[in-house]
């Protein structure tokens, strides 16, 4: 029983540790200027053209972005998986690297070349927010969305699946996009949504390359006049992203308990 | 889904191809994953270190170096920095080590476990913005945690803490490090096999001794390689500082974005790049040292 104690001990700590700060900035959301409560903070969202425009910019990034991952990420690690399995640890470490190389240091490099080589090329890149940032939010975004893919591949017969698409005919593309994909769509998706959580989190390369029509930087933008809508925005884009995550999870693991008991 | 929180198990290792000219074509299919990387990670990285050695007009220099690390006001940024990066590591990685054990002595399927798995991957990568107001309205001056407090008798600012300070910084750092320190650390508690308790039982190892004998020199490069990640992670972490202080804490990052947006002197920006490349060396290092424990770690997988 003693066992049993610590763990409780543990669970309320983290508990009152990690609730009370969303506690606090949902009191503050709904607070009402001059007292009592409203929903009008949230609403801001669909009056003011800044933030509007902002999150549609950042979901266009979101989705580019995780296109990219996915397509970078899903063959690799079957590949990886197949053919190389005395990589898996290399390629584990290649993506932590994204983790602890400083967003600031890669938005200084990007800078450098944003400021000193003009050539069509360049110029292109750095046209618009969705096709400066999409290239190194992927950067970002890839050692969570590894981790997540290589997961759901560790849970199904992978070998057996390719070599049964492979013998009725298909390709190694058709095999991973026909037979994997679907079969670990849930880590897919898992994968896609923590990229929508990184894109409507990421301020500094946005900020140090002067995109500042994303959703993350007009939110607090829009702190410095009214910090009741920064938290309420910024509360609601963390809360949804993380209800989609848990409802991948929970309809991904009640497909399993299926198959499983089938 | 196939969570966060699930042991990869390892690959089938029967059938790698044998033949050399094999193993080269298998090679090509990396191309993808590795040129990426090369081009978006590594031409910013170039672009770093060619301008924190040359000058603004392009020759070159250690000057820059040279300013970065004997600057005052630059040697004091990376020292809070080191100091909140390896306060909030250790924080975050002992604690986070607790949340996960207790988490997976939990049925495996459970809600608990679901919801601990994907709120961990979203603290762990959202950070900064949302977190930074949620901790202002919590811990701010009018915050709703400091008015309870002041309730029970706890008067939190004439104590002389503030949430824009450095470790006000931390208390919010620790939100994102215990997440991202769950996520990394689960895998290797996952791998402590029963049996090993079971032997150790059988000898008459109390619970303490286990762990004592065991499971903590088992565990222990992978939580020290984790601890370095987390150390990295907070290292590198910057938009919460911008979004909770806005830039009033000298921290390296912080010392970067002035330098480059220009508003120190102009000419700084090469200086800048030269802090950033100081950046790299540090966080070089900290990956060497992950390395060594990764493959110190994976002894225990090759079971």
């Amino acid at each position: 029983m003693r066992r049993r104690r610590w763990r409780v001990v543990v669970l309320a700590l983290a508990a009152i540790y990690f609730l009370v700060p969303l506690i606090a900035a949902a009191e503050f959301s709904f607070r009402k200027p001059g007292g009592g409560y409203w929903f009008g903070n949230y609403l801001a969202i669909a009056t003011n053209d800044a933030l509007l425009t902002g999150l549609l910019t950042s979901l266009q990034i979101a989705l580019f972005t995780a296109v990219v991952v996915i397509v970078l990420v899903v063959p690799t690690a079957v590949w990886v998986r197949l053919r190389f399995p005395s990589l898996a640890g290399v390629l584990e470490s290649a993506t932590i690297l994204p983790i602890v190389i400083p967003p600031v240091v890669m938005a200084a490099g990007i800078a450098f070349v944003q400021a000193n080589l003009d050539t069509p090329l360049f110029r292109t890149l750095f046209s618009s927010s969705t096709a400066a940032l999409t290239p190194f939010y992927v950067v970002l975004a890839l050692p969570f969305a590894y981790r997540a893919v290589d997961n759901g591949l560790a849970a199904i017969p992978l070998r057996t699946l390719v070599e049964a698409a492979r013998n009725l005919g298909a390709g190694m593309i058709g095999a991973i996009v026909r037979v994997v994909l679907p079969t670990i769509r849930s880590a897919v998706l898992g994968a896609a949504f923590l990229t929508l959580a990184l894109v409507l989190g990421e301020i500094v390369i946005a900020r140090i390359l002067l995109y500042t029509d994303t959703f993350p930087v007009a939110v607090v933008e829009v702190g410095r006049s009214a910090a009741g809508v920064s938290v309420a925005l910024s509360l609601a884009s963390l809360v949804l992203t993380w209800v989609l995550l848990l409802a991948v999870s929970f309809v991904g693991g009640r497909r399993a308990a299926g198959r499983s008991s089938s | 889904m196939s969570s966060l929180l699930d042991t990869p198990v390892a690959a089938p290792k029967d059938a790698p191809p044998s033949r050399p000219a094999g193993r080269w074509r298998a090679a090509l299919g990396l191309i993808p994953f590795v040129g990426y990387l090369v081009i978006f990670l590594g031409g910013p990285l170039y672009f770093v270190i060619s301008g924190a050695l040359s000058d603004p007009d392009g020759r070159p220099t250690f000057d820059n170096i040279v300013t970065s690390l004997t600057q005052p006001q630059y040697l004091a940024a990376f020292r809070q920095s080191l100091l909140l990066s390896a306060v909030t590591a250790v924080i975050g990685a002992v604690f986070g080590t607790f949340l996960a054990q207790a988490v997976l002595t939990g049925r495996p399927g459970s809600p608990l476990r679901r919801i601990v798995s994907t709120a961990s991957g979203v603290l762990a990568y959202f950070g900064g913005v949302p977190l930074a107001f949620a901790f202002i309205a919590a811990l701010g001056q009018t915050g709703l945690a400091t008015a309870w407090l002041r309730g029970i008798g706890i008067d939190l600012y004439a104590s002389g803490f503030r949430i824009d300070s450095l470790s006000g910084l931390g208390l919010t750092y620790v939100y994102f490090q215990i997440p991202l320190m769950v996520i990394l650390i689960t895998p290797a508690l996952e791998g402590l096999l029963p049996q090993w308790r079971e032997a150790a039982e059988n000898l008459g190892a109390s619970s303490w001794a286990y762990w004592r004998h065991v499971a903590l020199p088992v565990l222990a490069p992978a939580f020290a390689g984790a601890t370095l990640v987390l150390f990295g992670n907070a290292f590198a972490a910057y938009a919460t500082a911008l979004a909770l202080t806005s830039g009033s804490i000298p921290l390296v990052p912080t010392a970067i974005a002035s330098a480059l947006s220009g508003n120190v002197i102009a000419g700084q920006a090469n200086v800048g790049l030269a802090l950033g490349l100081n950046m790299v060396v540090v966080i070089a290092v900290v990956m060497v040292l992950y390395l060594f424990l990764q493959r110190r770690a994976a002894r225990w997988n090759k079971r």
